[in-house]
C-alpha cells in the first residue's frame, strides 16, 4: 500500500444546538491501519465516523478522506467507502442471499462476477447456512457478519466501522477481528470505534475521545508508556476500606477496584508513590502488598479521561 | 448509465419486501373491497320504502285512490292507519315512522280548490334527506282518473334525473370511491415507505451508498403505480359485478387519468415520508390530507354547494380533479380531452410535490 493517510482530518467539530458533540478533532489515519476509536457513550465516537463519511455536515473544520475533501463531494467517495452501522441497517425482511445481492447492484459491481465474489462472501463470513435465512432471524453474531460481507462486497479501500461488536458473544468477537486482520493486510484501512479495551489493544492506533475531545493518539504501546502516571496495584483482604483510604490520599489521581486488587494512578510528579500508599496503609493497621506495576490501556483510558476533572478539582 | 440498474435495484427490493408484508399487501385488495362494499350497500342517498302511516279522514274514492298511488312510489311504505294526525305526530315522535299522511274530511273539496294543500305532509324534518324526499312526493303528479274528466290533473313539476335515471346512488359513488380509496392506499404506502427505512436504520445504510435520491425514490415509486391500476381494476370489477357501474367513456382513457392521478398522490406521499420522522407521524398526515379529500373534493357534496373557501381547498386537492375526470369519462361518456384543465393539474401537481420531495429529502442524517 502507498505511504500516506487515508484521513487527515483538522478541527472537526460538531455542535447539536448547545451540545458540543465533537470538539476541534485532529486525526490522522494511515492507510493500510486499524485504526480505534476508544471511548465511552456519546464521545463523539459515531459522529466522527458519520462527519468522516459524509452522513453530517461538520459545524466547523474539515477533513481529506481518500485525497477527496470533506465536507464536498461525498457522492464521487461513497464507492470508495464501506461503512457498517452502530445498529443492524441490513433489510430483516430480506434473505442473507438477497441482502448481499441488492448491494451489489446498489454499487454497480460488474455483473458478471457479482455471483462470485457472492458466493466468496457467504463462504469467508461462515454465512453459506444462512444464505437462505430472513436476515431479521438471525443471531446478533450472524448479523454482523452479514453486515460486514455487505460493508466490503464492493472491496473498499476504506471501511469505517461504529462499534461493530457491541451486540455479539466474546467467540465472535474474536472471530471479527481476525477477519478485521486478514482486511488490513489485503490493504484495507480501517477506522473502527469500541468501547472495549481489549479491542483497542489490537489497534495498530487509536484515539481516546472524552466528551467530545480527542484525549490522547498514538500506538497502543506508546499511549501505554505516556501515561503520566505511576500505576500501583495494591492487594488487600480488605480492599474496600483500603480503598477508601487511598482516594483520601491528596496525590492519588485515582483507584479502581478489580476484585481483591486495586489499581491506583498517583501522577509522575510524586517521586515517592509507592511509600505514599504503604504509608497510609500502615497508618490504618491494614494488611496490604504494595508493588508498582506497569500501565494497561485501561489505566491509560482512566489517567487521559480523569485528567479534566483533576484540574478542575 | 449506472443509475437504471440502480432504480431496478430498489425496484426488486420494495417488491421482495411488499411481497412477504402480509399486511400491506392484504390492504392492497382488502382496503378497495371493504370499501367498496361499505360505500356501495350502505350509504345510500337513494331512499325508497321510508315507513309512512295514513290518518284518512275522508275516506272517499278519491283519497283513498290518492294513498295508493302515494305507496305505488315505492318511496314510502305505508305500514300503519290511524284516526287522527295527533297519533300520526306521536308516530313520529316515537320514530316508529317517518313520514305521516293527513287527508282531511274535505280533501274531495280540496283538490278542486288550487288555492288549498289537499292534504298534509308530517316529515321527521330531522334528517335532511327525508325532508328532500318528501318535497319529492309534493311534486308527484296525481293521476286522477277517467271518470272524473272535468277535474284537470294538478300536474307540477317532473323530476327527471340525468346520467342516473334510477338514480341509484352507487353510479354516483363509485367514480368518486376510485379517487378516495387510491387517495387512501397510495399515500399510505408512500407516506410510510421511507419513513420506515429510517426507522428501521436502514436509512443509514441507503444513504452511504452510491444511490442518489432520486434514484432511491423512482424505484420506490414505480411498484406502487403498478398496485394503484391493480386496485383501479379491482374496484371497477366489483363496480361492474355487484352495482352494475358503467363505464361508459373510453377505458383507456380512464387509465390515461388514473396514471396522472397515482403520481400525483405517490408524489405527495414521498413529500410526506421526508417530513414525518415516524410511521406513525407519516399516518396522521395521511389522514389530515385524506378527509379533505373525501369531504371536499365533491365526492360527498355538490363542489358548487360549499362556501368558496372549501371550493378553493378543493380545487388544490388532486382528488377534486380526478373525481371530475372519473364521473366525465364513465358517466357522461366524455373524452380526456374534453377536460384538460383537470388533467394538466394532476400532471402539474406530480411535477411540483416530486421536486419538493428530493430536494427535501437529503443524503445526510442532520
Amino acid at each position: 500500500m502507498n505511504k500516506g493517510l487515508a484521513i487527515e482530518a483538522r478541527g472537526l467539530t460538531k455542535r447539536f444546538g448547545n451540545l458540543v458533540a465533537v470538539s476541534q478533532l485532529d486525526l490522522d489515519v494511515p492507510r493500510g491501519a486499524i485504526y480505534g476509536f476508544l471511548g465511552p457513550n456519546g464521545s463523539g465516537k459515531s459522529t466522527t465516523i458519520r462527519m468522516l463519511c459524509g452522513l453530517l455536515m461538520p459545524s466547523d473544520g474539515k477533513a481529506i478522506v481518500l485525497d477527496t475533501e470533506v465536507p464536498g463531494d461525498s457522492r464521487r467517495l461513497k464507492p470508495r467507502i464501506g461503512y457498517m452501522t452502530q445498529k443492524f441497517s441490513l433489510f430483516g425482511d430480506m434473505t442473507v442471499l438477497e441482502n448481499l445481492q441488492f448491494i451489489a447492484e446498489i454499487y454497480s459491481y460488474p455483473r458478471r462476477e457479482r455471483a462470485g465474489r457472492i458466493e466468496e462472501l457467504l463462504e469467508r463470513y461462515d454465512l453459506d447456512k444462512q444464505r437462505k435465512q430472513l436476515a431479521g432471524t438471525m443471531s446478533g453474531g450472524q448479523k454482523q457478519r452479514l453486515a460486514l460481507a455487505c460493508a466490503v462486497l464492493h472491496r473498499p479501500e476504506l471501511l469505517l466501522l461504529d462499534e461493530p461488536t457491541s451486540a455479539v458473544d466474546p467467540q465472535s468477537r474474536r472471530d471479527f477481528w481476525s477477519a478485521l486482520f486478514r482486511l488490513a493486510e489485503a490493504g484495507t484501512t480501517i477506522l473502527v470505534s469500541t468501547h472495549y479495551m481489549d479491542e483497542a489493544e489490537r489497534c495498530h492506533r487509536l484515539a481516546i475521545l472524552d466528551r467530545g475531545v480527542k484525549v490522547a493518539d498514538g500506538t497502543p504501546t506508546e499511549l501505554q508508556a505516556n501515561t503520566g502516571m505511576h500505576v500501583i496495584e495494591v492487594t488487600s483482604s480488605d480492599p474496600y476500606h483500603a480503598q477508601l483510604l487511598i482516594a483520601d490520599i491528596t496525590a492519588v489521581a485515582s483507584v479502581t477496584q478489580l476484585g481483591v486488587r486495586l489499581r491506583v494512578l498517583i501522577p509522575e510528579s510524586y517521586t515517592n508513590p509507592v511509600e505514599l500508599v504503604e504509608g497510609a496503609m500502615r497508618a490504618a493497621k491494614l494488611d496490604a502488598q504494595t508493588v508498582l506495576s506497569t500501565a494497561s490501556l485501561e489505566d491509560v483510558f482512566v489517567a487521559v479521561t480523569l485528567k479534566p476533572q483533576s484540574k478542575a478539582a | 448509465m449506472k443509475s437504471l440498474p440502480r432504480i431496478f435495484a430498489v425496484l426488486r427490493k420494495e417488491v421482495r419486501q411488499l411481497r412477504r408484508d402480509r399486511l400491506t399487501f392484504g390492504m392492497v385488495v382488502g382496503l378497495p373491497v371493504m370499501q367498496m362494499l361499505l360505500f356501495g350497500y350502505a350509504i345510500n342517498t337513494d331512499v325508497r320504502n321510508l315507513e309512512a302511516a295514513v290518518a284518512d279522514q275522508s275516506n272517499t274514492h278519491l283519497s283513498r285512490q290518492f294513498v295508493a298511488e302515494l305507496g305505488q312510489t315505492q318511496v314510502i311504505r305505508i305500514v300503519d292507519s290511524v284516526a287522527t294526525p295527533q297519533q300520526l305526530e306521536t308516530l313520529l315522535r316515537q320514530g316508529a315512522i317517518s313520514i305521516g299522511i293527513h287527508i282531511p274530511h274535505d280533501f274531495d273539496r280540496r283538490v278542486l280548490d288550487r288555492n288549498r294543500a289537499a292534504s298534509h305532509l308530517l316529515v321527521d324534518g330531522s334528517d335532511p334527506t327525508i325532508l328532500g324526499v318528501a318535497n319529492q312526493l309534493r311534486l308527484m303528479p296525481f293521476g286522477f282518473d277517467a271518470g272524473n274528466p272535468g277535474v284537470a290533473a294538478p300536474q307540477l313539476v317532473e323530476v327527471r334525473p340525468y346520467y342516473n335515471p334510477e338514480r341509484r346512488t352507487p353510479v354516483n359513488i363509485v367514480p368518486g370511491l376510485m379517487g378516495v380509496i387510491l387517495t387512501m392506499t397510495m399515500i399510505l404506502f408512500t407516506a410510510v415507505a421511507i419513513v420506515r427505512e429510517r426507522e428501521r436504520g436502514n436509512l443509514e445504510l441507503l444513504i452511504n451508498t452510491p444511490v442518489s435520491s432520486l434514484e432511491l425514490m423512482v424505484g420506490k415509486v414505480m411498484p406502487y403505480i403498478l398496485i394503484g391500476m391493480l386496485q383501479l381494476a379491482l374496484i371497477l370489477a366489483v363496480g361492474r359485478l355487484l352495482f352494475d357501474v358503467p363505464v361508459r367513456g373510453s377505458i383507456v382513457d380512464l387509465y390515461l387519468a388514473a396514471t396522472a392521478f397515482i403520481a400525483a398522490n405517490l408524489s405527495l406521499g414521498l413529500f410526506i415520508s421526508t417530513a414525518a420522522r415516524t410511521q406513525f407521524q407519516a399516518t396522521q398526515i395521511t389522514v389530515f390530507i385524506l378527509l379533505p379529500s373525501i369531504l371536499l373534493s365533491g365526492f360527498m357534496f355538490p363542489f358548487e354547494g360549499m362556501p368558496e373557501l372549501a371550493q378553493w381547498l378543493g380545487e388544490v386537492l388532486p382528488n377534486t380533479h380526478f373525481i371530475r375526470l372519473t364521473r366525465g369519462i364513465m358517466l357522461r361518456d366524455a373524452a380526456l380531452s374534453e377536460m384538460p384543465g383537470d388533467l394538466a393539474y394532476l400532471i402539474a401537481f406530480t411535477v411540483v410535490a416530486m421536486t419538493a420531495a428530493a430536494l427535501r429529502f437529503t443524503k445526510r442524517l442532520d
